[in-house]
Formats: C-alpha cells, sequence, structure tokens
C-alpha cells in the first residue's frame, strides 16, 4: 500500500513538484497544520509579511519580476479579507497568483464560528477561479489545477480554501504530471488566414501604429524580442500602454512613448488620426481610450488577444485575432518576410508623411516642465534617478498617483519585467510590498520604488519585512505633502478646494527608516539631489528616501477623461490658451 | 444641466436591446450556480428567468437556462464572460424570435370557485396542454406549458375565474429537428 501523507504534506508535495521556492504569508488559527510543516521542505522559503495585503503585492511583484506565479498563504477570516485588495489587483492586470488560506474546521462552516468567513464566496468576483477543499482525496488535484488555471490563457488569481480538518488528514498523493491544455480550452484561435489579412492591411496603411499592451509582458520575455523584431521590419511607430512599458524599449526612435490620460502628445494624436491601429495584448481601457464614440474615428482596428472575451469589449474592432501575443507575432513576422521581404523599404515611402507629422507632434515636447533651481521639480527628479540608474539593470516599482504617471513618462525602460505598477485598480501602497517580492526573485538587483509620501504609508509596515530578509530596496518618495493626484483633479475641476488631501503630521521618513533599521536620506534642492541619489544607490540596506518635491506641481499632459485623444491639456507653458472649461471640466 | 464632476467619461451610444436565451452546460459542483449568476450581477447584466437542473448525472452535467435582455455587444459579452468560467463547457445563445428553436415555460396555477368558473378556466387554458393535478369540491390545480408572453396572457384571463396563486418555472430552450448544438 502506498503512503498516505496529511493534507499540510500534500500542500507542499505539490508545491515542490510546481518548483514553487518562496511562499509570502502570515501565520494564524486555521492555517497552523501547513506552517507546522514547513520546517521539513527546504527547497521552499517562507517570507513573513507584516499583513496579508503586504504579502499578496509581494507575491505579485515576485510574479511580474520573473514570470513564475507568487504563492501567498493566509489564515482564514481576516487573513483571507486582508488578502483580497492584492487578489483584485492581480485580477485586474492579469498576474498569475496562487493563493492557500485555511478555513475553520469542516463541521464548523456555516456556524460563524471564531475567524469565519466566506472565503470563497468573497473571493468568486476577484480571482480566475476558487475551490473549497472538501475532501483531503481532492486536495493534490485541485492545487495543480489551481496552477494551472493562474498560470495559463490570461493570467490571474486563484484561491484554494483548505478547512482546518482537511490539513491534518491523510490520503495518499502520486507524482505530478503536467498536462498541456486546460480543459480543452485552447488559447489559439487564430489562422493564417487572419495573419495574411492583418499583412494585406499593414501594406495599404498609410498611418499605421502599433498600440502595445502588458500582453506581450505577460506572453514571456520571447514576445519582447520579437516585438523589436516586428516593429524594425515594418517600420511602424509604436506606442505603450502603462503596464506594456519595457516590452520596447523606451528610448527607441519608433517609440512614441506611453499613450492614454497622462500620455505623451504625439503617442495620442497618432493614435487619434491613425488609419490602421494594431493593438497587441490590450484592452482598450478606459484611461487609454478615452470618449469612446470620438475614439481614434478613422482606423482599421486589429485585436490581437489572448482573451476572446477582451475583444470587442469596449471598442468594435475590424479584426479579432484570438491567441498568444508571441505565436501571434512570430507567424506574422514569418509571414511578412515570405511575401514581403523587402517591406521596410517598399513601404518606406508610403509612411513617410505620416512620420513627418509624427515628427511635428513630438517637437511640442510634451514632457516638458519648468525646471527650478530652488524646490525639486518631482519631473527631475525622475530624469535623475534614471540617469543614475540606467546602466544598472534597475526594477522599478511605484504606488499609484502623480508620481506613478511621471515615472511612467520620464524613467525609460529597455526590458521587460522591469517595471511594476499597480495599474487597473490603482492600488495606493502597492510599490513597497512590491519591492519586496521583486528583491526576492532578484536578490541582486537594484529595485526601487518610486512613491509618494501618502500611498507609501499604507503599507509602510513592510520595511519591517525588507529589514529581516535583509532586501536593500529603496523607496524613492516623491514627498509633496498631498495626495497629489487627488490635489490635481481638486485644482482642476472643484475650484481649488482641496477637501482632505493634505496630509498633516506626516512622519519624519529619514527617522521612520532609522526606526525600522534601514537607512533614511533626505534631499531637499536640487543641486544635493544627485549625490544623495548616488548614497542610496551605494548603500547596501534598505533606503527611504525622503525626497522633498515642489508641493503643486501638476502631472501634464492630461486627456480629460471625456475628450477624444486630440483634445490633451498640455503643460504650464501652454495652459494660458488650453484651460479646461465648461464642459471639458465636467468630464475628467 | 448639472455639471457632473465624474472621473469617468459619459456613457455613449448604445445599441438596441434584445431578449436573448443563453443555454450554459457546467460541472454540477458545489457553487456553480453562484459564479453564473454572480458574474451576471457582477457585471450588471440582467437575468429574466433561470432553469437549471442536471442534465447528465453520469458525467455530473447540469444545464442552466437564462433568459437576458441587452444590447448585442453585452449579449456577446455575456458568452464570451461565460466561456471563461472553469466549470462552464459550452454556451449557446438563441434570439427569443428564432423559429428553430422551441422555447418553454410551465406554471401551475390554483383556481378557488364553482364548478362553473373552473370549467371556464379550464377552456381559457385550453390551448396550452391543461394537465388537471389536483381536484377538491371548491378547487382544482392547473398545470399548463407555454412561451413567457401566454401565460401572462393567461394569468390576467383567470383572475376572473378564481385564480388565487400561480407558480412558474424560467424558460428552457431545445433546437427543433435532428440537430443537436455542440
Amino acid at each position: 500500500m502506498s503512503k498516505l501523507y496529511t493534507g499540510a504534506e500534500i500542500v507542499f508535495k505539490c508545491m515542490e513538484d510546481q518548483k514553487v521556492e518562496f511562499i509570502f504569508g502570515y501565520p494564524g488559527g486555521a492555517v497552523l497544520p501547513i506552517y507546522d510543516e514547513l520546517k521539513n521542505h527546504d527547497s521552499i522559503k517562507h517570507i513573513l509579511a507584516r499583513h496579508e495585503q503586504g504579502a499578496g503585492h509581494s507575491a505579485e511583484g515576485y510574479a511580474r519580476s520573473c514570470g513564475k506565479p507568487g504563492v501567498v498563504l493566509v489564515t482564514s477570516g481576516p487573513g483571507a479579507t486582508n488578502v483580497v485588495t492584492a487578489l483584485t489587483d492581480a485580477y485586474m492586470d492579469s498576474i498569475p497568483l496562487v493563493c492557500i488560506s485555511g478555513q475553520v474546521p469542516t463541521h464548523l462552516i456555516g456556524t460563524d464560528a471564531f475567524q469565519e468567513c466566506d472565503t470563497t464566496g468573497i473571493t468568486r468576483p476577484c480571482t480566475k477561479h476558487n475551490w473549497l477543499v472538501k475532501d483531503v482525496k481532492d486536495l493534490a488535484k485541485i492545487i495543480h489545477k489551481a496552477f494551472e488555471v493562474a498560470t495559463t490563457g490570461r493570467p490571474g488569481p486563484v484561491l484554494v480554501d483548505i478547512p482546518k480538518d482537511i490539513q491534518f488528514q491523510k490520503a495518499k498523493y502520486s507524482n505530478f504530471k503536467k498536462q498541456k491544455k486546460l480543459n480543452g480550452k485552447s488559447n489559439n484561435r487564430f489562422s493564417q488566414k487572419d495573419i495574411d489579412k492583418l499583412v494585406e492591411m499593414m501594406g495599404k496603411a498609410k498611418q499605421p501604429i502599433f498600440y502595445t499592451g502588458g500582453g506581450v509582458i505577460n506572453s514571456g520575455p520571447k514576445a519582447s524580442e520579437q516585438l523589436r523584431e516586428l516593429i524594425s521590419i515594418t517600420g511602424f511607430p509604436i506606442t505603450s500602454t502603462l503596464q506594456g512599458l519595457g516590452s520596447f524599449p523606451g528610448d527607441d526612435n519608433q517609440f512614441l512613448g506611453m499613450l492614454g490620460m497622462h500620455g505623451t502628445y504625439e503617442a495620442n494624436n497618432a493614435m487619434h488620426d491613425c488609419d490602421l491601429m494594431i493593438n497587441i495584448g490590450a484592452r482598450f481601457d478606459d484611461r487609454i481610450t478615452g470618449k469612446i464614440d470620438e475614439f481614434s474615428p478613422k482606423s482599421k482596428k486589429v485585436h490581437i488577444d489572448i482573451d476572446p472575451s477582451s475583444i470587442n469589449k469596449n471598442v468594435k474592432v475590424d479584426l479579432p485575432i484570438v491567441g498568444d501575443v508571441s505565436e501571434v507575432i512570430s507567424l506574422l513576422i514569418k509571414t511578412v518576410k515570405k511575401h514581403k521581404p523587402n517591406f521596410l523599404k517598399s513601404n518606406k515611402e508610403n509612411i513617410s508623411k505620416w512620420w513627418e507629422q509624427i515628427g511635428k507632434w513630438r517637437s511640442v515636447n510634451s514632457l516638458n516642465f519648468i525646471n527650478s533651481d530652488k524646490t525639486i521639480k518631482p519631473q527631475f527628479a525622475i530624469q535623475r534617478l534614471y540617469e543614475l540608474t540606467k546602466n544598472k539593470d534597475t526594477f522599478i516599482t511605484t504606488e499609484v498617483g502623480q508620481h506613478q504617471m511621471w515615472a511612467a513618462q520620464h524613467y525609460k525602460f529597455d526590458k521587460p519585467n522591469r517595471w511594476m505598477t499597480s495599474g487597473g485598480l490603482g492600488t495606493m501602497g502597492y510599490g513597497l510590498p512590491a519591492a519586496v517580492g521583486v528583491q526576492i526573485a532578484h536578490p541582486d538587483k537594484l529595485v526601487v520604488d518610486i512613491a509618494g509620501e501618502a500611498s507609501v504609508l499604507m503599507t509602510m509596515q513592510e520595511m519591517s519585512t525588507a529589514v529581516q530578509y535583509n532586501l536593500p530596496i529603496k523607496i524613492f518618495i516623491l514627498n509633496n505633502e498631498y495626495m497629489g493626484m487627488v490635489r490635481q483633479w481638486q485644482e482642476l475641476l472643484h475650484e481649488k478646494n482641496y477637501s482632505e488631501s493634505y496630509t498633516a503630521a506626516l512622519p519624519d521618513f529619514v527617522k521612520l527608516a532609522e526606526a525600522y533599521g534601514c537607512v533614511g536620506i533626505r534631499a531637499k534642492t536640487p543641486d544635493e539631489l544627485d549625490s544623495k541619489i548616488q548614497e542610496m544607490i551605494d548603500v547596501k540596506k534598505p533606503v527611504i528616501f525622503d525626497c522633498l518635491v515642489d508641493k503643486e506641481e501638476n502631472c501634464f499632459p492630461m486627456i480629460p477623461s471625456g475628450k477624444p485623444h486630440n483634445q490633451m491639456l498640455l503643460g504650464p507653458n501652454d495652459q494660458k490658451e488650453n484651460k479646461i472649461t465648461g464642459k471639458g471640466k465636467t468630464l475628467v | 444641466m448639472a455639471k457632473s464632476k465624474s472621473a469617468y467619461s459619459d456613457p455613449g451610444k448604445q445599441g438596441k436591446p434584445d431578449t436573448h436565451i443563453i443555454v450554459v452546460w457546467v460541472d454540477n459542483e458545489a457553487g456553480v450556480l453562484a459564479r453564473v449568476v454572480g458574474l451576471f450581477s457582477g457585471r450588471g447584466y440582467n437575468i429574466e428567468s433561470l432553469a437549471v437542473a442536471e442534465v447528465d448525472p453520469k458525467r455530473g452535467i447540469s444545464r442552466i437556462t437564462i433568459v437576458t435582455t441587452g444590447t448585442p455587444q453585452v449579449i456577446e459579452q455575456i458568452k464570451l464572460q461565460l466561456g471563461k468560467l472553469v466549470p462552464v463547457h459550452k454556451v449557446a445563445d438563441f434570439m427569443r424570435g428564432d423559429k428553430k428553436i422551441i422555447f418553454k415555460e410551465m406554471a401551475l396555477l390554483k383556481l378557488v370557485g364553482n364548478t362553473s368558473k373552473r370549467n371556464k378556466a379550464l377552456k381559457v387554458c385550453k390551448k396550452f396542454n391543461p394537465v388537471v393535478l389536483d381536484k377538491t369540491q371548491k378547487s382544482v390545480v392547473l398545470q399548463i406549458t407555454a412561451l413567457r408572453r401566454e401565460i401572462d396572457t393567461v394569468m390576467g384571463d383567470l383572475k376572473k375565474f378564481g385564480l388565487v396563486s400561480v407558480s412558474r418555472t424560467g424558460a428552457v430552450a431545445m433546437t427543433r429537428g435532428s440537430e443537436i448544438f455542440k
């Protein structure tokens, strides 16, 4: 007779078979049998967070920076409810997470027992799928299925809820063999005909543009390489969403910068005026499209996405191609090379006027700002951070708000998986724990969380995690004492009524750093900025960098939402003639 | 118009809504109905009626029939979103007016009154295969099968003949002819 294992042992057997190296978690009553088993499994290291939300975001940072699923372990009740924000965040940004939660023993479910909650009920809308394990014999099958669902198709979070009695009960475990297909649901539903059609459209286009998103990153590093080849053999311009940054080099001449609400003038105008839009792995999010009825009115639209439900959800497209980005691009490149070996040269004439027009938009220099020699401008701080870190393989995470948009605008990425930001859910407090996860995956790399002082306070307790595991993350706070983006909208839309957006009684971040046992650095003036940033980079410990910036700087350019792409608001140089008035004001 | 200071854009043009019958084949496991119904409520789709029961006990497959109203874009999203759920095997979509499809709903009607009233009531129901399930000196329970609107009409007509209680199912659907939906 084969050996019997407890439920807790089976959890670890499964994780070993899935090659899990790190678990981010927090113990509690209903998961104690699993925590008890931890000591017997050397290949799996547990990272103790200080709050379950932190554990979840750390797992997200880990997953995004190394492409493997993040694993989270939490207890029942408050443990599970605390991780809901991270699960929802991962769901919105398509990050593979496997969350294992403890549950009260089976016979107590439904009795309002201590630390009981309906975990599968609460997490149903924020996971791809979840399971309540009712029989220890199903446990192994369910956990392996959970990894499969999290990592295949459009990735996302899953949750396995394991009652405490199941963790003690015994069952057989047979070693796991990886299967290829999920429930017969193949990801690729495109044919050569679709690709031929696309190549034909590309040949006819006079004003084409590639619009790429997080799907390219999720498809793996190979997809980013293929994308570079595709862009270079077509000569077309390319713009990227917030999540897609890094899949194409940010300093390449064909790159128009990020598009959307705070995207560049050239990217948004090109999106509006193009005659062929090729969307690769992006989802026509409302921060991207602005007013849907006037979104890119003249273009034929092609949408390449692994998730069929993304197609025609927000914007009607002319040619949908459902499939994995990497496989679609590779067939596309092959087809172009076969049918039009000299496409770049022969098509140059066709799109030369388009590039001329793009040059005109570019000359507006929409990311420009008025620098100062007295106060540090936040954009300047990010530019200096970029200049001083660009020669290292730097990983950047962010919180949510103005600093996030400035980071996206001014930090140029040239590799995928180097940029971790909460785009879909917009979770303040994401960046610090995410940096913890990134540093776990890449212990020797420079990891910087570009933060705002309001966001970072939401998960500040995770500094303690960073110190415990010697993770030299750098928390680069652009401190303007305001919830900057809230203040900006209040300035532009609510007659400067700064209702509750100023944080009085902020902590002294340098002292706070010292209290946590890490290093605090403060920069107050532009001329000391470089040396202070260098000091931050050189310290081999976690650092909280308190960068005191201009308190009233606004983030431009900006499309007031409800406006089409070609009605952007530019920076202070341009503002006098382009004020938001009347109806525009209602729509931001 | 009062200024709305929304962070989101105003709604754009909407298509014309139509009534569709969505049929979903799912694994008959705990919580599967909550997943399907939760998807409808979470994404703001509406459910007019719902019928669900296991149809293949051997494989553990249930068939859920949902009547819903939405613009073509919404109906398309409903189908695609349902298709993404892990326990869902296949999704079919029929227009209410589709001639190739049979739709039926069942209703139980309780009438209280004298014999003459009850006989008149039976006459009203004649077209809809009435079956007398229970009979006393004062009352009768009838079963009819018909379309939703027909049952609506019958209910109105029966009011004067002593209709005191109605219980109705959601619609179920099946294709005509030898073909089955794959």
